[in-house]
């Protein structure tokens, strides 16, 4: 701001006070010098001590959650790109009304010493950033801001030990971090010898963080992230420690890692005038022909020299020559050109199976469904979307429907109504598969809505990463997917409505029998009896179908129906006696050689529908909760 | 047909006697059919025609509402017809009784003799009387006969004074020496109860209701103007109705209606001109499309100079009333009909009968009726 030119023009109230208080009749000026003076660079971890909110440091119950969720999406990352079977151990130690110590700890590769402060007392820090590439990190923002918000509100440390081969000794790292400089400081380290007991498996690191927090069961509370986040990595398996000294393990549901998703380069049509002219100031290339193939993907000869073409330059074009208005001719003809959706194949869905197999284990319904829509693009960026349903069982009727929101396997807790997801299910119309909805909200019932985004760069709404930002395609996509669940839904519902309109009828038409074969004894002389029998040989047959499907457990069983053949579709039909597992195992036994029917309840009449659920190779134990002393 | 073990019991004519044999057959039929399809494992059914404005056909040659051919299957093994279907058994087989027993009911009699819980149930056979009045109706459109020659009747309502005398059931009953009272019309109007004896009225005065029937009753109108003075307490039932149809019918007397200036009063001549939707297979017995409308007319409040306190407004219910009322084909081709109903929108009031007494005591009864009935001055 620059001074005002007649300092002595009155000015509003507020500001006369204020001069008064400084005992002078003119504003004080300050020269641009002076100024300057004050003038300085602010540092990212300035910047975002200062604005913890925007990275998830809102409250203390909040900080607490994001701690423990930069850390496990890390770690998972980690173990993924490392081609192992996660397992990942998620200590939260209560030490005072209001400090915690959270340890997490996985199984992954580890991290080499020169690195591990780099990662873990830097803003900003990362492999993620500049590549394109399907994870959970994007920013290399996350741990370090953990850590910084811990040393912040406790003056205490971060330790970090990492060990990256068995015969090597593994390292413990006392970090704290320089927020003025983005710098981190090491305190102490300590070379621990070889057999660490901490990673049996010979590498993998281990985090703690004390901070200031506060710990609540319930929505947006760490259980329920560990929950949501075993539904979407069926392949990690989980052991968190509660603060009440609880140890809840959560297996694995499937023993098969995830691909490793493929890199891919920025596609044109993805880029922003002001990124092509930073790539053409950096790249390597002398030439634009090459240029265009080296940088891009699904850019060819044919496609480099038809945006060349279009721009009055051609592939030989130096590019020390381009110049801004080159540049701007440049993108539109990127613009103009038909050029392919980018690749697909960097994307690693979670799969129909997966989906399933995580809902099974953690949500308690009857029917389950899944969709999986092909890739999209947004703004250049693939894109693909997964949607799961869950619907009945022991889930709340009263309530307006639950939706799990997950953006590369990640849970998303905060921001609901902010979400593109969340505007998806809500314009859906739930009405036509059988569901009440208010208008403009979610729909109510027993249901459970899983939506996941998997991208090379999911646009979230705010560094904290709480919701995916409104774009239409995306939407569009969700839109679609859940549309196909929905659809599922409604099939199963109506035919489960008309199950229970037939069992109905038959109590109605037995009671009004007897009074019709009465009366027409009266009226034709026709023996009632015989009336009577006749009609109730009639009124059986006519309810046969509802006959069959409830004697036999006394719930509604889907036999021969289109659902029924549908492997995006599981209906649980005893929830008391059977625990999921069996189904799930079922789901990953294609293969098998070993068979073994469904167990049921009573060996009634049922026919086909075991068969649908064929071989069992592996039973998943239980979730089981046990205390330690 | 099958072979009818039936026999009716003493009775008073043989007329009635045939009459009883004959719907007894109906619905013994009905039940056979029931049975046969029962035996044979179909879904039994009766065939209800429908009773609604769509399936209402107006005769423009007869100017009557008549029955459409429509009619809908009632089913046992439909989950919505069911109760319905053992209604409609159940009410049979009462009619049945009735007329074996040669006894009538009321409608609700006819409810209590076949209110019973289902066994096994807490359910009873009929909700309320609303239930079995319907499947009553049902009932007679089905077996194709008459309310009457089930022996069900409605509760009466409606009165009759003036120069004629009539033989109810035997009794005969001078219809000029009934007092203040007036002769209760009887719910069944049919021949073979109901005979006209000696009657000199040459016309016959049909009031909306028992307060001004009173006032003219008390005038001594029927006297003066010798006619018969009858009253139908608002929208008349089926036995004035069929009375009105007689008297027009059987002596030749011509029909006029003083009612209210509002649609209601407008639909309730409608109904005694051309039949009602509901009972619209009933209209060839009932309606009398010669009938006049005297009043009170949308422009009596100009010409008999009424006060500004008679006015009543029109509310939404009555403008939509009136505009329906406007649309319907009998009224549709009747320009002074359209005229009337224009005006009383126009108007934007309505005005009862009553209102002429602010003029005077005794207007409508001295000046009013017999002015219009100089100057043949009605809508038709």
């Amino acid at each position: 701001m620059t001074p005002t030119a007649t300092p002595t023009r009155p000015r509003s109230g507020a500001k006369m006070s204020k001069d008064k208080k400084s005992k002078s009749t003119t504003r004080k000026r300050a020269s641009a010098e002076q100024m300057a003076s004050s003038q300085r660079e602010i540092s990212v971890s300035e910047f975002f001590a200062k604005n913890r909110h925007l990275l998830g440091f809102d409250n203390p119950r909040k900080a607490m959650l994001t701690t423990v969720k930069e850390a496990v999406d890390n770690a998972l990352d980690a173990c993924e790109e490392g081609g192992i079977l996660p397992e990942i151990h998620v200590g939260v130690l209560q030490l005072s009304e209001t400090r915690f110590k959270i340890t997490i700890r996985d199984n992954g590769p580890g991290i080499v010493r020169q690195q591990i402060e780099n990662i873990f007392g830097k803003l900003l820090y990362g492999s993620k950033f500049h590549r394109m590439k399907m994870s959970r990190g994007q920013q290399g923002i996350g741990i370090s801001a953990a850590g910084m918000y811990g040393l912040m509100t406790t003056g205490q440390p971060v330790l970090i030990v990492s060990k990256t081969k068995k015969n090597k000794p593994s390292h413990e790292v006392v970090l704290k971090i320089d927020t003025t400089k983005n710098r981190p400081v090491v305190v102490s380290e300590t070379e621990h010898p070889e057999d660490d007991k901490l990673f049996p498996e010979g590498h993998g690191t281990q985090v703690a963080i004390e901070l200031e927090g506060k710990y609540q069961k319930g929505r947006q509370s760490i259980d329920e992230y560990i929950e949501q986040t075993a539904i979407a990595n069926p392949h990690a398996r989980f052991e968190y420690v509660t603060p009440s000294n609880e140890t809840i393990e959560v297996p694995r549901a499937m023993d098969e890692l995830p691909p490793d998703p493929i890199e891919i380069k920025p596609h044109p049509k993805g880029i922003e005038l002001g990124t092509l002219i930073q790539m053409l100031e950096r790249t390597k290339s002398t030439q634009l022909g090459a240029f265009f193939k080296n940088e891009f993907c699904r850019v060819g000869p044919r496609v480099a020299k038809e945006i060349c073409k279009k721009a009055k330059l051609t592939d030989r074009t130096w590019i020390k020559n381009v110049g801004h208005d080159d540049a701007e001719a440049l993108y539109d003809a990127i613009q103009d050109v038909r050029i392919m959706a980018p690749p697909t194949n960097c994307l690693v869905p979670i799969g129909s199976k997966g989906l399933l197999a995580g809902l099974l284990k953690e949500v308690k319904a009857e029917f389950f469904s899944v969709a999986s829509r092909s890739p999209a693009v947004y703004r250049g960026n693939p894109f693909l979307i997964e949607v799961g349903i869950a619907y009945g069982g022991k889930l709340s009727s009263e309530e307006s429907s639950r939706i799990l929101r997950f953006a590369n396997r990640v849970p998303l807790l905060y921001q609901q109504s902010a979400c593109s997801s969340f505007k998806a299910v809500v314009e859906t119309g739930w009405k036509n598969y059988g569901l009440q909805q208010p208008r403009g909200s979610l729909p109510v019932g027993p249901l459970v809505i899983l939506i996941h985004m998997a991208s090379v760069w999911v646009p979230f709404t705010s560094e904290s990463k709480e919701a995916i930002a409104d774009y239409d395609e995306i939407r569009k996509e969700m839109k679609l997917a859940i549309q196909e669940c929905g659809r599922k839904l409604g099939t199963y519902l109506r035919r489960r409505q008309k199950m229970k309109r037939e069992s109905e009828r038959r109590s109605v038409f037995e009671r009004y029998i007897g009074e019709i074969a009465s009366s027409c004894e009266a009226i034709t002389g026709t023996s009632s009896k015989k009336v009577y029998d006749a009609l109730l040989e009639q009124s059986q047959r006519k309810t046969a179908e509802a006959d069959q499907q409830l004697d036999d457990e006394g719930r509604i069983v889907e036999e021969n129906g289109r659902l029924g053949k549908d492997e995006n579709v599981i209906i649980l039909d005893d929830l008391e006696q059977e625990p999921a597992a069996d189904v799930i195992g079922d789901l990953f036994s294609s293969t098998g050689t070993t068979t073994k029917k469904r167990k049921k309840a009573s060996s009634g009449t049922r026919k086909a529908s075991s068969k649908k659920k064929k071989v069992v190779k592996k039973v998943v134990k239980k979730r089981t909760v046990r205390k330690k002393n | 047909m099958a072979t009818k073990k039936s026999t009716s019991r003493k009775s008073s004519g043989s007329s009635r006697q045939s009459t009883a044999k004959k719907t007894i057959g109906k619905i013994e039929n009905l039940g056979k059919q029931v049975v046969k399809n029962s035996l044979a494992q179909k879904d039994p059914f009766v065939d209800v025609p429908t009773r609604s404005i769509s399936n209402t056909q107006f005769n423009k040659r007869r100017r009557i509402l008549e029955m459409g051919g429509n009619s809908q299957r009632r089913n046992l093994f439909n989950l919505g017809q069911a109760k319905k279907f053992m209604q409609t058994v159940l009410l049979s087989e009462g009619c049945r009784d009735l007329i074996k027993a040669d006894k009538t009911l009321s409608l609700r009699g006819m409810f209590y003799k076949s209110l019973h819980t289902i066994a096994g149930t807490n359910e009873k056979t009929f909700g309320d009387q609303g239930e079995s009045d319907t499947i009553l109706e049902d009932l007679e459109v089905t077996l194709d006969t008459l309310r009457e020659d089930l022996h069900v009747f409605a509760k009466k309502r409606g009165t009759m004074v003036g120069n004629i005398t009539v033989i109810d059931n035997g009794d005969r009953i001078d219809c000029r020496r009934m007092g203040t009272g007036g002769y209760a019309i009887p719910s069944i109007c049919e021949p073979n109860v109901l005979k006209f004896d000696k009657c000199e009225a040459k016309f016959v005065l049909h009031v909306e209701k028992d307060t001004v029937w009173s006032r003219f009753n008390e005038d001594r109108f029927w006297e003066t103007h010798n006619c018969i003075l009858t009253e139908g307490s608002g929208q008349p039932p089926r036995g004035v109705r069929r009375l009105l149809n007689r008297l027009h019918n059987e002596l030749n007397l011509p029909i006029y209606c003083l009612l209210d200036c509002d649609p209601w009063g407008h639909y309730i001549y409608s109904v005694i001109k051309q039949g009602s939707m509901n009972l619209a297979y009933e209209s060839r017995r009932m309606a009398v499309p010669e009938a006049k409308y005297i009043g009170i007319r949308s422009d009596d409040y100009e010409r008999c100079d009424l006060s500004d306190d008679v006015k009543i407004q029109l509310n939404d219910r009555d403008i939509e009333r009136a505009k329906q009322i406007a649309n319907y084909p009998w009224f549709a081709d009747r320009k002074d009909w359209q005229k009337e109903i224009k005006r009383l929108l126009s108007n934007g009031f309505k005005m009862e009968v009553e209102s002429l007494i602010t003029k005077d005591i005794s207007y409508v009864s001295e000046v009013y009726v017999p002015e219009r009935l100089k100057k043949k001055d009605f809508l038709d």
